[in-house]
């Protein structure tokens, strides 16, 4: 065994020490061991990135002493190890664009709290996306979920100690589906581990045996993952969430946490359930109507709003019924659509908080139309990154929304049934999408009228964190919507390796 | 069909069980009573669980007697996820309820939708 096969349990259990070494530390060294774990956790997935690139398949790491069908593994192929780096770096960039605003938002004495959640964050994020063990994947859902409520309620304000707790109901209701469904799972393979349990599928299907609890666990698992995830109509507690948390908990919880269940979801269909049984079970469509009725109610809620930091988190309810569309578009080309989604959603809706905190700073932190009138003139990079992520939302050419709109209509072509649906729906989604970000965006470049208020003289913070971490976002943005090609060949062979 | 049921009366329980949890978690009103929903929905599952795990007349694997036949003893895994289920949901009933008492000391209330009110109001002023 290859030193780098390592890699995955070390990234781990290095961002879980961190958390516990953390609790003793003071909030700054806290946040620079945060800071140097992720950059570490990042640089040790794209090792085994490059390994598995390199041998061309995956492999599975034993954990502890029992062998497969009834020990504990890893497992680590390039699907995961795409996403484990790009959850780093996205991690990474959400820390360091909200350093400052942590600061300001957390109590002194708090604040390595703050950073033990992200590291508990971290950790759970990668072993949801390296396991190959359904009970690890509950626990570290927990972990997830806790880590989760903590980057909400540290900022103690009312309102995001109500959204808080609302989360918190939220993620249990959808925990509890899941756990109930791998308990039924459980029992009816005898299996925990992904590939034995996967194995007694396929032969339960073959016999015809245990219809009805099979299609129970897919709803169930389904259903469960889905509120956690926040698609439509299980999404109300999305916008208040990602609406008052501090601005790198907002970043991460829209970037990464929603995706990290999603990420599990399409693992869970791939390697146990069997992606063609969820199609033959009709699972599929029904997620995909979820998923187109996500893309325009979210995005007719986002019109509404008035604040624009709700209006950003409604958007993340139509980006993921987006995703849950080419989930269950049901073929291969809809599945590598939605996971080049969840990386164009989880780099563009991190930029789009990230850089709103630039504006709402010059705007004596207001958050409505009015206040941020003319805001791109007074933080120009801040304009010129909301502007980027805004476009890419829309699905301008070059950016990496485009390559991802892209990429749901040749599949939807794939799908004879549902090819007129999805191609419409995607049409009227980005006509919304266009008014409600190009509102703001022309509403960032347009002259201050003489009737609107003052606004408060505020000293513009020089912060070159949040300038680098805009800049990168954007570099993440076009790399993602210029160099695809690569990327979606190294999702569609993670996702052959699922198989 | 209802024979199966009252053949698997522990597993049906189970699920009635559940699915009371699940509502009163998801519909109630009163904080602490959605708290005591979700206890109720996760001991549900952990029963769902005990109840599979467990066949009459077998006992818990451990070898005393010399006795070494598959047929002497159930699967211990169950009970295991039963015990790390109770953990899990032991911690996130205590994160629950500190942030209700945070909630309480700060509005004097339980109502959930109550609590939403009075932060927007409080946002606005």
């Amino acid at each position: 065994m290859s030193f780098v096969q390592n890699f995955p349990f070390f990234s781990i259990i290095i961002a879980m020490f961190s958390g516990i070494v953390s609790s003793v530390l003071d909030g700054k060294k806290a946040r620079n061991l945060s800071l140097v774990m992720i950059a570490v956790t990042t640089a040790l997935s794209a090792g085994t990135l490059a390994f598995c690139l390199g041998t061309g398949e995956s492999y599975t790491f034993m954990m502890g002493h029992f062998p497969a069908p009834w020990g504990n593994e890893i497992r680590a192929g390039v699907l995961e190890g795409v996403t484990a780096v790009f959850f780093g770096v996205i991690m990474f960039l959400a820390v360091i664009g909200g350093l400052e605003h942590t600061a300001e938002d957390v109590e002194e004495k708090k604040l390595n709290l703050f950073y033990i959640m992200i590291d508990l964050m971290l950790s759970s994020l990668l072993a949801l996306v390296y396991t190959n063990d359904l009970f690890t994947a509950y626990v570290f859902v927990e972990i997830n979920t806790i880590a989760g409520c903590g980057l909400i309620m540290i900022r103690q304000k009312g309102r995001s100690m109500s959204a808080a707790i609302r989360y918190m109901i939220m993620s249990q209701l959808g925990s509890g589906l899941f756990l109930i469904g791998l308990s039924i799972l459980y029992d009816v393979t005898g299996h925990l581990l992904m590939s034995p349990a996967k194995e007694s599928v396929e032969m339960l299907v073959a016999e015809g045996s245990y219809r009805l609890p099979l299609l129970v666990i897919m709803a169930v698992i389904g259903v469960g993952l889905a509120i956690k995830s926040g698609l439509y109509p299980f999404h109300y507690w999305i916008p208040d969430t990602y609406g008052y948390a501090t601005p790198t908990a907002s970043a991460v919880l829209s970037g990464l946490v929603s995706k990290g269940y999603i990420f599990l979801l399409i693992k869970i269909f791939y390697r146990v359930l069997g992606y063609e049984n969820l199609v033959s079970s009709q699972m599929a469509n029904v997620l995909y109507v979820f998923g187109i009725v996500g893309m325009v109610m979210g995005s007719l809620h986002a019109i509404h709003e008035t604040d624009t930091r709700r209006m950003t988190a409604y958007s993340s309810v139509a980006q993921i019924g987006y995703i849950y569309m080419g989930i269950g578009l049901g073929t291969s080309y809809g599945m590598v659509a939605a996971v080049f989604h969840i990386f164009t959603h989880s780099a563009t809706k991190a930029l789009l908080f990230i850089s709103a905190v630039g504006l709402y700073e010059v705007s004596g932190d207001k958050k409505d139309y009015v206040s941020l009138r003319g805001a791109g003139y007074r933080n120009p990079l801040a304009g010129i990154g909301f502007t980027v992520g805004s476009l890419s939302m829309v699905g301008f050419p070059m950016l990496s929304g485009f390559i991802s709109k892209l990429l749901f209509a040749t599949s939807a072509l794939e799908s004879p049934h549902k090819m007129l649906p999805t191609l419409i729906v995607l049409a009227v989604s980005t006509t919304l999408n266009a008014v409600y970000f190009l509102r703001l965006v022309i509403t960032l470049y347009s002259r201050r009228r003489p009737e609107d208020a003052p606004i408060p003289e505020t000293v513009p913070r020089k912060s070159w964190h949040l300038r680098l971490a805009i800049l990168c976002f954007i570099g993440v943005n076009l790399v993602l919507g210029l160099a695809s090609q690569p990327i979606v060949q190294a999702i569609t062979d993670g996702l052959a390796m699922f198989g | 069909m209802l024979q199966h049921l009252s053949l698997n009366i522990e597993e049906t329980a189970a699920v009635i069980l559940f699915g009371v949890g699940f509502t009163i978690l998801l519909l109630h009103r009163n904080l602490i009573k959605k708290i005591m929903g979700m206890n109720v929905m996760d001991t549900a599952t952990y029963l769902f669980l005990a109840s599979k795990g467990y066949i009459t007349g077998r006992a818990v694997p451990i070898v005393v007697d010399g006795v070494q036949e598959v047929e002497a003893y159930i699967n211990p895994v169950p009970s295991g996820l039963v015990l790390t289920g109770i953990v899990v949901s032991v911690s996130t009933t205590a994160l629950m309820l500190s942030l209700t008492i945070r909630l309480y000391e700060r509005y004097h209330s339980l109502d959930l939708d109550e609590i939403l009110i009075m932060a927007k109001e409080e946002e606005q002023t």
